[in-house]
């Protein structure tokens, strides 16, 4: 989230897209139910199916699955033809004036520059025009038909109403109502917010889907302001601090990246990250990364990453593709892996076509599963009848279950969607033999690194060398590791402005990253992190929830970065340095300083005439509509279909095959042949959670399993009449990967849309059950779902595909 | 709470103790503010040690899918489509805790059902005989006979936590705060400005739900549709206690009161005429040869 749970409550309009929060994220939802008992705020929710979150909303508009750009492009076309956009926030904080470069163009569907074969874009004409000071070329009027502005507004002017209708079966009058109440937002006194969950990331162009909900509230002026932002509700309890921590194939910890196979040259590795500004007294925050990166280098290898040595750059992997779970398991599939570590989850329930993640997962020769559960994937191997119909006796992976310890048992940090670390602690022992993950994971290491110390190996030093000062070496604790990523002094950090001023004396936990070097004076391990656990101790318990304005509770836990609530909150005050709206004072320029009750997102001394832009991390200092060469397929996002659709063709691009999905994704070979066509698939189907569990976890619980005990599909009243299915009889769900079996929940909720005049019906397939836990045995949701993913985070297309339906 | 908080009991005549004061509590739903998450029904099983069965789906998201006697609380979900216009009315059913409860009158059991100060209507198990004029009784069809022990259960308003100044369990749980709980006045007048809002957001006829056919209850609604509460999972539009239990309690009782009397006092004058009964020993002996 740009802004926090809280916050929500001082929003006027809430947007609920591509999220159900009232069934997914139940307690926060309590602020939007806030600021419409107190805030007279409208709810509005569009989604494919009339959801607990629309039970209570003001507005309703049903729309196709995977049609979300088409959406919110016509709502963007609306929002500018209408002039309903914040002028002001739109002309200083944004690139609408930026000119872009004259070879970018769209043509037939496609940007300039696709290469079909490798289904990808050379990005060379993605960017500004810059002049010979370096500095990026503007048009303040806005006038100039290749600024950013007037690119975007022709870009959607064919987002028209009756377009958006027939592909998202949106009738115009719901559509426009839902743009009417949006456009409220525009003025400088009201202000909407947008929250989304996965229903915006599980499609081939989810990334797309959001980066166009983010346009929406930058046109409005939305983003920095209390009540504002884009708030992306993460899916699990601790998903945030994945992320955080870069537990992703190419990242490193707080969104730092690991060097490409090509990037052999440590000075060229951090110039690439480290940007410089593109325009004239930017901040540019990203100018530090050396600074964060060197003191990673000393958290992981202390004494043994150097000046000489390029702080042990080449102790990192190098990254030569994604290794995404799309592809671990294509690998897998193909024999190319023989061993699997899964600790807290569960593939086989969780990932895209069930029957190719057996197979992939009976060619290992082991597995290891670290869960407090005994999950579905570690019994991948039996046969559990029509649930996994496998021949346990053709397969030969050994798999080892270590038992671990849950959340309730284990102390230490937990960051929400909010940013906000929150320190817990233990409720009780774990069961058993059960033990805490990182116990698990020391000793592991421990045996390893005695393996290299006995045999040697290729290339033992990053394992050799890595810190490891932890009282017991098999069995870390979360104060020392939460230490560890807040970063300490490894000798006197001075004050760069007065080099007499001792800022953290060596062996102190540092105040924030501010304090970070690149010269190896300190140790960081997650520079976002840097503030958590200072000399003061651990800021993430405090628990002190008085409320400074706003909602901000600045003294309860500790949020990232820097303990600030509301990211770019400089956007809530006008270029004058006072707030858009009176009664919204986040963050104003007072008696020469930045001031208020959130942490300011700006340096502090920043005089407003100074023109340091709010959107500190980018070097242009504003946010970007254009989104230059960040995206795979494009810097505005276009509607593609999604890789399973009931259409034939993208309506916007008729007679162009290549524009039909989203021409950058990446399909591997053989996951393409198992799409089906919607001939012999008719029904869109969808996937989603229930309020009443979580993952696949909680049916292993009993009262989760009384309150929803059996496996659902629910499906429209009108083709259930006309498959003659009523409630509660049992019906097969089959696609191009699988089927199942399962009860009808036969309901009005799923509207019968008319795509291009055509009635199209959804059906909508609740995750959760398997054939482990207390509940009634189940099909896996995922024996259905197709393998493409996202083309910039490769997550799965869950979301959006094709089935057929019949009585069972 | 105490005994001496009891001011109703089940086939019970002796005045009440009056040493005590205390003020009407209610619970107040507002349905507007419900998503239907079950965090109620969760919260009350685990505060009142209740496992309901696994049981199974039925084709909607009602689970379990009526009240038990493991169940004090279900959420029942209703489509309603008018114009065009599609609502998901979700409304938290249990215990109404009637100022004026059709089970209490209609128990023949002493103690069995009671009524606290504060308007609790309670259950006491181990006075329950089991023979379901409870649930005959109550006009919202809500106790329910254990096949295990055969005694009547149903919601307590956590009467137990209510003793000691804390809020009922699901009040508690609830996310969304639509679930409220305190005096019945403060409730009342919270209602009141629900139904302003609701009022502005266009449902002309929200209102407070707390029907007079009962003399009110203790569990009330905020409902956007005041004037059809029947679309609430047929919520009546305006119960009463059926008038078997006013005849059996008005008319009846005393009639049947007086009849095993006027038995008695026939005994009685039967005895004093004709003396005791006595047996024959033939009698005696045949008995015993059986």
């Amino acid at each position: 989230m740009t802004n926090h749970w809280v916050d929500i409550k001082n929003a006027d309009t809430i947007l609920v897209m591509g999220g159900n929060p009232a069934e997914a994220h139940p307690c926060g939802f309590k602020w939007v139910i806030e600021a419409k008992a107190h805030n007279k705020a409208k709810l509005i929710v569009v989604d494919p199916r009339f959801t607990r979150s629309a039970a209570v909303a003001d507005l309703y508009a049903p729309l196709r699955a995977g049609t979300d750009i088409a959406f919110l492009g016509g709502l963007i076309n609306y929002l500018i033809s209408n002039n309903l956009y914040q002028a002001e926030y739109v002309k200083n904080y944004t690139d609408a004036s930026f000119l872009v470069n004259p070879d970018f163009a769209l043509k037939d569907g496609l940007f300039t520059g696709y290469d079909q074969d490798k289904r990808k874009y050379d990005k060379t004409s993605w960017g500004y025009v810059k002049g010979a000071d370096g500095f990026v070329k503007t048009d303040p009027t806005l006038q100039d038909p290749r600024c950013v502005f007037q690119m975007m507004k022709t870009h959607y002017s064919r987002y028209t109403p009756e377009l958006v209708e027939r592909i998202c079966g949106t009738t115009q009058a719901a559509f426009l109502s839902v743009c009417k109440q949006v456009g409220t937002a525009a003025s400088t006194d009201r202000v909407m917010t947008i929250l989304y969950a996965l229903g915006w990331t599980h499609h081939s162009q989810g990334s797309q889907m959001i980066r166009a909900g983010a346009m929406v509230q930058l046109l409005l002026g939305n983003i920095g302001l209390p009540g504002g932002g884009m708030n992306a509700l993460r899916g699990h309890s601790n998903i945030q601090g994945l992320t955080d921590l870069g537990l992703l194939s190419t990242l490193l910890p707080g969104y730092m990246s690991l060097p490409g196979d090509k990037e052999t040259d440590y000075r060229a590795y951090i110039d690439k990250r480290a940007l410089k500004p593109l325009r004239a007294g930017q901040m540019s925050y990203w100018q530090n990364y050396e600074k964060f990166h060197v003191s990673l280098m000393k958290a992981w290898y202390g004494d043994a990453a150097t000046k000489e040595n390029n702080w042990a750059f080449d102790y990192l992997p190098r990254v030569d593709v994604d290794h995404d779970i799309i592809r671990v398991f294509d690998d897998m599939f193909h024999g190319k892996l023989n061993g699997y570590i899964v600790q807290g989850f569960n593939p086989l329930a969780s990932f895209p076509n069930k029957a190719k993640i057996n197979a992939a997962l009976a060619q290992l020769k082991y597995m290891v599963v670290i869960d407090p559960l005994a999950t579905e994937t570690s019994e991948f191997w039996k046969n559990y009848g029509e649930f996994n119909p496998v021949d346990s006796s053709k397969i030969q992976t050994a798999v080892y279950r270590l038992p671990c310890s849950l959340f309730a048992e284990e102390d230490g940090s937990l960051v929400s969607s909010s940013r906000v670390l929150q320190w817990h602690w233990k409720g009780s022992e774990p069961p058993g033999d059960a033990l805490g993950d990182p116990e698990i994971i020391a000793t592991l290491f421990q045996k390893i690194r005695a393996l290299y110390k006995k045999d040697g190996g290729a290339f033992p030093d990053p394992i050799q060398n890595l810190t490891w000062n932890h009282r017991n070496p098999f069995s870390p604790t979360a104060e020392e590791l939460a230490k560890e990523y807040n970063g300490r002094a490894l000798s006197d950090v001075f004050d760069p402005t007065d080099p007499t001023k001792v800022l953290a004396k060596a062996g102190e936990q540092l105040a924030g990253f501010a304090q970070l070097r690149d010269d190896g004076s300190t140790a960081c391990g997650v520079w976002i992190f840097s503030g958590c656990w200072t000399q003061a101790g651990n800021q993430m318990a405090r628990r002190d929830n008085t409320d400074t304005g706003l909602g901000n509770t600045p003294n309860w836990a500790w949020a990232w970065p820097a303990n600030r609530r509301i990211l770019y909150n400089r956007a809530s005050a006008a270029p004058d340095g006072k707030a858009w709206d009176g009664k919204r004072k986040l963050i104003e320029w007072k008696g020469g300083k930045w001031s208020g009750p959130d942490v300011p997102d700006m340096r502090p001394d920043a005089a407003p005439e100074q023109n340091v832009s709010p959107f500190i991390m980018n070097p242009e200092g504003v946010a970007r509509f254009f989104a230059i060469d960040k995206m795979a397929e494009g810097p505005f996002p276009e509607h593609y279909e999604p890789f399973e659709s009931p259409l034939d063709k993208n309506l916007f691009w008729p007679n162009s095959a290549q524009a039909f999905n989203n021409p950058a994704a990446r399909i591997f070979k053989g996951d393409r042949e198992q799409l089906g066509s919607h001939k012999e698939f008719p029904y869109v189907a969808t996937t989603y959670r229930l309020t009443e569990h979580f993952a696949t976890w909680t049916k292993h619980q009993r009262i989760n399993a009384v309150l929803q005990p059996e496996q659902f599909v629910e499906i429209g009243e009108k083709l259930a009449a006309a498959k003659g299915i009523a409630h509660g009889d049992r019906i097969k769900v089959r696609s191009k990967r699988g089927e199942l079996i399962a009860k009808a929940v036969v309901t009005k909720r799923l509207r019968t849309l008319l795509i291009d005049g055509k009635e199209t019906h959804t059906i909508g397939i609740p995750n959760h059950w398997g054939f482990k836990g207390l509940t009634k045995n189940g099909y896996i949701m995922n024996v259905l779902t197709p393998v493409v993913g996202d083309a910039n985070t490769q997550t799965p297309e869950f979301k959006a595909f094709l089935v057929d339906v019949e009585k069972a | 709470m105490l005994s001496s908080d009891i001011t109703r009991r089940s086939a019970t005549t002796t005045a009440p103790a009056s040493a005590r004061t205390t003020v009407p509590l209610a619970k107040l739903i507002d349905v507007s503010k419900c998503i239907g998450c079950k965090a109620c029904q969760s919260a009350c099983m685990e505060w009142n040690d209740l496992r309901d069965e696994v049981g199974e789906n039925v084709g909607v998201y009602d689970n379990p899918t009526d009240l038990t006697e493991n169940s004090w609380t279900v959420m029942r979900f209703n489509e309603v489509e008018e114009a065009g216009n599609l609502e998901w009315l979700i409304r938290k059913d249990g215990c109404m805790h009637c100022e004026d409860p059709g089970c209490l009158k209609a128990c023949p059991a002493p103690g069995a059902i009671v009524q606290y100060a504060n308007g609790i209507v309670d259950f006491n198990q181990e006075n329950c005989i089991g023979c379901g004029y409870c649930v005959a009784g109550c006009p919202f069809d809500v106790p329910r006979i254990s096949k295990k022990d055969n005694k009547a259960y149903k919601c307590s308003l956590c009467s137990d936590r209510v003793a000691v100044g804390q809020e009922p369990a699901c009040v508690k749980a609830c996310p969304t705060g639509s679930i409220m709980f305190g005096s019945k006045e403060a409730m009342i007048h919270q209602a009141a400005e629900r139904v302003v809002d609701l009022k502005e957001r266009g449902y002309a006829n929200a209102g407070l739900y707390n029907p007079p056919g009962v003399g009110g209850t203790h569990v009330m609604y905020v409902l956007h549709h005041a004037d059809r509460p029947g679309l609430y999972h047929k919520l009546p539009t305006n119960p009463s206690i059926s008038p078997l239990v006013g005849l059996w309690k008005g008319v009846t009782k005393p009639l049947m009161s007086m009849g095993i009397g006027l038995a008695v006092l026939g005994g009685f004058f039967h005895y004093v005429t004709r003396g005791p009964k006595e047996i024959h020993p033939a009698d005696q002996r045949d008995q015993s040869e059986d």
